[in-house]
């Protein structure tokens, strides 16, 4: 949809050498911060995200508060260093709402009735971005949230498909998202086929549609099973 | 708190008629409110439609201006969105920077425009890499009464058909295009889920009481050129595919007795 005038599929290969249904290298640490009560690093290709969480803790302002749950609050925020053409540091439309996407993607799996009164904060930063930020970032606070001892129902996982030179594609990287037709994260609880974040940008049939989704759940069952391989290693060698 | 259980109250009662299969407003689930679009109704715009939705309305005005072409496209218009959920429309909205509702309503809009590549922006360029069209799109919500995407979406598509682009204005005539050249009407269609029942149009005490819900903007085609799921649960991936389905039969019917 952006730009014409790059070949972004060779003989059934993509620039990088992926098949189409092939995710980026992860890299997964649980535990990374000091001072946050749950932390996660979280590679995906070129992406280097870290996600810490506080909470749950008094909320403040008070009035604020639910009575009933704790609210989460999540903070995508990229670092200026992290892109070609640096960020001007603090929130800016985008970061506005993938925050919210993200914390809605997150929701439905943390039991915040446990809670009520505190809020839960979640901190996404961005170190080094090549598209799938956002995912990335999901699958960390997903991973930190459940560091942080936060009661969950379960994993959320995260990952974005797309469409380059007319083929359906799992995980876009920065140079295929620029060249691009089109562009969509999901997030899901991989266990459940339940989807907690959707966004789609670009053009695309709904055949198309339905094969991405099929693409991204199955990504999504390997990136959980990564997730939670990389939980269990944290704390059996405690 | 008095406040709190009336809202609860509310929710519980927009609940169970669902599951009784009925809507507080008569409609059947998959019907809209009663829509007008009204265009052209401001004189300093260049483009202008005011949209109501049963008794939610809102007011879209779209600008032009030369201005700087983003590095990346030197030979391409710009489009800019912008919402605006002004304490006039609601007793929820504050004045004030926009909050992640508003950038999300904006966002969501442009995205539904860019996608389907409604505007040919590459015939927006006055001077390459110097100076281009930008296209503002000002969403001005003036009642809340649920669904501002479809609404502010809605708005957006109208106001852009048909616009004069005012080069004389800025000393440019007879520099390119006379009227932005369209070559799509992407249309968004909102639903929520709620008893696990599909709602087309949710008024906004059927949003209170949902959980979940997805905007979908299809083009003429049938293609797709947006997607936002919102709330604080999950839909079941078969359920998001029936609401693909259904958000595109919608659009197609609201494009033809809209735009």
């Amino acid at each position: 949809m952006k730009e014409e005038g790059i070949e972004l599929i060779k003989d059934g290969k993509r620039l990088d050498g992926r098949g189409f249904d092939e995710l980026r290298p992860i890299k997964i640490e649980v535990g990374v911060l000091k001072r946050a009560d749950g932390s996660c690093y979280f590679e995906l290709g070129d992406n280097k995200v870290i996600a810490a969480v506080y909470g749950p803790r008094e909320m403040h302002p008070r009035h604020a508060q639910d009575a009933k749950m704790a609210v989460l609050k999540y903070r995508y925020n990229m670092a200026p260093f992290s892109v070609d053409e640096r960020k001007r540091p603090g929130p800016d439309r985008r970061s506005v709402e993938i925050s919210k996407v993200s914390r809605e993607a997150l929701e439905p799996v943390i039991i915040k009735e446990f809670y009520p009164k505190t809020e839960i904060d979640v901190y996404v930063e961005i170190l080094q971005s090549d598209a799938g930020t956002r995912t990335a970032g999901i699958n960390a606070a997903s991973i930190a949230l459940a560091d942080a001892g936060i009661p969950m129902k379960d994993l959320v996982s995260s990952v974005a498909v797309g469409k380059i030179d007319g083929e359906v594609v799992l995980d876009l990287n920065a140079v295929e998202d620029n060249y691009g037709e089109a562009d969509m994260p999901i997030a899901m609880i991989a266990r459940r086929n339940t989807i907690t974040a959707l966004q789609m940008d670009g053009r695309m049939t709904k055949d198309e549609f339905e094969k991405g989704l099929k693409l991204a759940m199955n990504a999504c069952q390997q990136i959980y099973e990564l997730q939670r391989t990389a939980l269990i290693e944290r704390y059996s060698e405690m | 708190m008095g406040l709190e259980i009336m809202d609860e109250v509310r929710r519980d009662y927009t609940y169970n008629l669902v599951r009784r299969g009925k809507r507080e407003d008569g409609r059947d689930f998959q019907d809209y409110r009663e829509i007008k679009v009204e265009k052209g109704i401001i004189k300093r715009a260049e483009g202008s439609a005011r949209v109501k939705i049963g008794n939610t309305e809102v007011l879209v005005g779209v600008k032009l201006e030369p201005g700087e072409p983003f590095p990346d496209s030197p030979d391409k218009g710009v489009i800019i969105t912008n919402a605006e959920l002004v304490p006039l429309a609601s007793p929820e909205f504050e004045p004030g920077p926009p909050n992640e509702d508003s950038v999300q309503l904006a966002r969501v809009v442009d995205r539904g425009i860019r996608g389907s590549e409604a505007i040919d922006l590459s015939k927006l360029c006055i001077e390459e890499g110097e100076k281009v069209w930008i296209v503002f799109i000002d969403i001005h919500v003036l009642d809340n009464d649920g669904n501002l995407v479809d609404a502010a979406a809605l708005g957006a598509i109208a106001s852009l058909l048909d616009i004069h682009i005012p080069a004389e204005r800025y000393g440019l005539s007879g520099k390119g295009e006379d009227m932005i050249p369209m070559q799509d009407k992407p249309v968004a269609v909102t639903m929520v889920d709620i008893g696990g029942e599909i709602l087309v149009d949710p008024n906004y005490n059927e949003e209170r009481a949902a959980v979940s819900g997805l905007t979908v903007i299809s083009n003429t085609d049938g293609t797709l050129s947006g997607i936002q799921k919102y709330g604080r649960e999950g839909l079941e991936e078969d359920k998001v595919s029936e609401m693909v389905d259904i958000g595109i039969e919608k659009a197609d019917e609201l494009r033809r007795k809209f735009l």
